[in-house]
């Protein structure tokens, strides 16, 4: 029996502690705080799960960078939020149970946690383990040599993603990065 | 700021650490997970560290804010420039052989140069985004909060 599957479950426990309590809160400092504990908390869950590559992201970009930049956002709005009226209370949790019963109606369709013969370790994704140590001998990390060389291509794609989105930002709060008041 | 005092000497400590280890997440990326995403992301961190404790004035000044647009765009240009190169030798766009054509380091070499561009955008990238949320925040004083 493997132990670590214990603290998977201790971790998802945490999530959906903290995720009800975002729920619940009004204060929107506090609501910040708590996406940031769920980022790391999320982080250490996929650490657990042996995703490094992903928790690794997670940490750096939900974790730090998202908190920051939600407090400043905040810091531009409101402290509190409003009352959220009964009615749309509703609506959404339709909507949550309605994708909660189809993500377990697809449950037993997914391969069990590390299966040998799950789609992931069967399909194209294997055949470069054993490619790239004859194609680039000194990178043993196949993950930066596949992201950086195989699909290069669409890394370079998500660099231009991330170039748009800070040209949009830049363009629709102000290149300049001062407040407008001193600009006039 | 002058009340932070402990903040201000954990964070003149931390902040060379945070840039080391941004550095080395990026070019350890041969061996270990990492790479430039992540490496940029921390090391822009570093910068928003720094403005939260010695405020956004002092931030503008280690990293003004024309230099992280130049930065932004140059990193993608880098990224695409090293694709265009195998054009010009027959290949495939951004087949990395080209660049050490007898060496089968050609494809680390690649790889480098590319996760240059990508480490420049994306730290430049968040420095702009947080410059550009910041820079509309008023000061705000301890009372506030």
């Amino acid at each position: 029996m493997d132990v670590t599957q214990y603290f998977d479950y201790a971790l998802m426990a945490m999530l959906l502690a903290v995720g009800v309590a975002i729920i619940r809160l009004r204060n929107l400092f506090a609501v910040v705080m708590l996406t940031g504990v769920y980022s790391l908390l999320s982080a250490a869950w996929f650490t657990s799960l042996d995703a490094l590559d992903v928790g690794f992201t997670e940490a750096a970009v939900g974790a730090g960078i998202s908190t920051v930049l939600l407090l400043a956002a905040m810091l531009l709005t409101s402290r509190e939020c409003d009352k959220v009226t009964a009615s749309r209370h509703w609506a959404a949790l339709a909507v949550c149970v309605a994708a909660g019963a189809a993500l377990f109606y697809a449950l037993p369709d997914m391969a069990p946690y590390g299966a040998a013969d799950s789609p992931a370790n069967t399909g194209p994704g294997m055949e470069y383990m054993t490619r790239t140590a004859e194609d680039m001998k000194n990178i043993p990390n196949v993950v930066t040599a596949v992201l950086g060389s195989y699909r290069g291509f669409d890394t370079m794609g998500e660099v231009f993603v991330v170039f748009a989105a800070g040209v949009g930002v830049a363009l629709l709060l102000g290149l300049s990065g001062r407040r407008r008041e001193e600009d006039q | 700021m002058s009340p932070h005092l402990i903040l201000r000497v954990v964070a003149k400590l931390l902040i060379p650490l945070i840039l080391v280890f941004g550095f080395y997440v990026h070019f350890h990326a041969k061996y270990a997970p990492g790479g430039a995403f992540q490496a940029g992301v921390i090391l822009a961190s570093a910068l928003i560290l720094y403005a939260l404790i010695y405020g956004m004035d002092a931030a503008r000044k280690a990293v003004p804010p024309w230099a992280a647009r130049v930065v932004l765009a140059l990193g993608a240009f880098i990224f695409a420039a090293v694709g265009f190169v195998s054009f010009f030798f027959g290949e495939n766009f951004l087949d990395f052989n080209v660049l050490l054509p007898t060496d089968y380091r050609g494809q680390y070499l690649g790889i480098l140069l590319v996760e240059i561009g990508v480490l420049m955008t994306v730290t430049a990238v968040i420095i702009a985004i947080f410059y550009a949320f910041a820079g509309r925040t008023p000061e705000i004083t301890d009372e506030d909060w």
